[in-house]
């Protein structure tokens, strides 16, 4: 039996064609994904996100068990409601998952990880809680739902749907959160619009969701989310990267902190060892077609291949990431098997689409 | 669902119009057309091609995904809807009017054996 969200019944209710999705029933759209993703990159969209779980981590010893546990560094987290985007690595250097940490306090940590992964990241926390002795423990909530709102119109339409939230999340800047009653606010998103994420208590989702509908955000399945996602140059975990992909060859440098040389983090010596030998970039179909994943790609400097790729609807044509030889520069020139025929392709640097802009 | 009584179809959710000089047209069902969502891009066979009876000869991509369109019986394709190849998303506005080729079949008779409407009716009713 496929798992459902606490919005299931909202989504059938308004004709969401339902598709499985790392073991949930979620919606892919309500219609046409490429209206909806339109919709975010003018205006305002929502998505239920609640198949992603929160985990709470608290006690003394929070802030160094979670240096440890993940490439990202949470010493960087100093004000309540921060966030930070880390991997969490295997001994040898590979992608358990990709995560949001929110900082409360020194002791008390939000961590909100992928659906498909999430058993198996709470089967790693716990062991790892179990080596090091850490005094910390973990709590799975799944009693909460997660709605993001996002677009250029998403903060001010979430305001008219959540009254009195303006005042607690107005000054939010991004990548930082606010607990406003029952709801954490966290201006997050996995789309390059601006917007929200809004973590509420399950019971209270279909109201919210009708709320967001009623202010004129447009519902948004998995369908737009992922074309989003794609045109704002971020990786979908288990597609982009997995445990066998180092963050280094992923596009994920920028993610894996260094600075701290005594700060021995889980992978880190595996990373050492083995320096980026790939880099991730875009890619721009330049003839017609559609780029899709695992599709070889051919440069002068040597074969790559595409992680991810899809028909971007804002650029109005095919787009990629493909992980291809470091000596690869932005701008040349690249050959992609599509079907059995070479199309010509072009590289860029990553994103394409940010705040409803094309950045190529 | 929109199946047309007039119209044979394929298991593989196409369409498929006898036409009074001999050829039949052949585009995919609404069925098929709503399964895949947007469409993006077509590929279509160029004119001249023999094809056998069930062989890949045109691609519709939606913004999800590829699906291959296969020739319904053998045959040589006589055209295809250059229109459409300037217009994909025509096919989701009306998949029965959005035709993908035109094909002359090898034998006549082999037309006849396709599904009917009800017949497809019952294998769309299962997807």
């Amino acid at each position: 039996m496929a798992r459902i969200t606490p919005l299931h019944a909202v989504h059938v209710a308004a004709g969401a064609r339902m598709v499985d999705f790392a073991g949930w029933d979620m919606p892919v759209n309500y219609g046409s994904q490429i209206e909806e993703h339109h919709a975010v990159r003018s205006d305002a969209g929502m998505f239920d996100v609640s198949h992603m779980l929160a985990l709470d981590l608290t006690g003394t010893d929070a802030t160094p068990f979670l240096r440890t546990l993940l490439a990202n560094d949470v010493a960087k987290l100093t004000v309540p409601g921060k966030a930070l985007y880390s991997c969490m690595l295997n001994a040898e250097g590979g992608v358990i998952d990709d995560l949001i940490v929110y900082y409360f306090a020194a002791d008390n940590f939000r961590i909100v990880v992928n659906a498909g992964t999430a058993d198996k990241d709470v089967a790693w926390i716990r062991k790892q809680i179990a080596r090091t002795g850490a005094n910390v423990s973990l709590d799975a909530h799944r009693d909460l739902a997660m709605i993001a709102v996002q677009g250029p119109n998403a903060r001010a339409k979430t305001w008219h749907a959540i009254p009195g939230s303006e005042s607690a999340s107005a000054a939010l800047k991004p990548f930082f959160a606010a607990q406003v009653g029952d709801m954490l606010i966290a201006r997050t998103g996995y789309t390059g619009e601006d917007g929200f994420e809004i973590t509420l208590p399950a019971a209270q989702a279909p109201d919210l969701w009708n709320a967001l509908t009623s202010a004129g955000v447009a519902p948004c399945g998995l369908g737009a989310r992922d074309t989003l996602r794609l045109e704002a140059g971020l990786n979908l975990y288990g597609q982009d990267m997995d445990e066998a992909t180092s963050p280094l060859n992923a596009g994920l440098s920028w993610t894996v902190d260094m600075k701290d040389i005594d700060r021995n983090f889980i992978g880190r010596p595996a990373l050492e060892t083995n320096p980026a030998s790939q880099k991730m970039v875009g890619l721009v179909l330049l003839e017609r077609g559609v780029l899709r994943a695992h599709q070889t790609v051919f440069s002068d400097a040597g074969e790559g291949e595409t992680t991810s790729g899809t028909f971007s609807p804002t650029l109005q044509q095919a787009i990629a990431f493909a992980r291809l030889p470091l000596d690869v520069a932005e701008g040349s020139t690249v050959e992609v098997d599509i079907r059995g025929k070479r199309l010509s392709a072009r590289t860029v640097k990553l994103p394409f689409v940010r705040n409803g802009q094309a950045l190529i | 669902m929109n199946i047309p009584a007039e119209l044979k179809y394929t298991k593989s959710h196409e369409w498929i119009r006898r036409e009074d000089d001999g050829t039949v047209t052949v585009g995919i069902t609404d069925h098929a057309q709503e399964a895949l969502g947007d469409i993006v891009f077509l590929d279509l066979p160029e004119a001249g091609r023999v094809v056998a009876a069930g062989e890949e000869c045109a691609v519709v991509e939606s913004v999800k995904a590829a699906s291959d369109i296969y020739a319904p019986v053998a045959g040589e394709i006589v055209a295809a809807n250059d229109a459409a190849l300037d217009a994909p998303e025509s096919v989701n506005a009306d998949a029965y009017a959005s035709w993908l080729f035109k094909l002359k079949p090898a034998n006549a008779a082999d037309v006849d054996a396709l599904l009917d409407a009800a017949g497809y009716a019952e294998i769309a009713a299962d997807d």
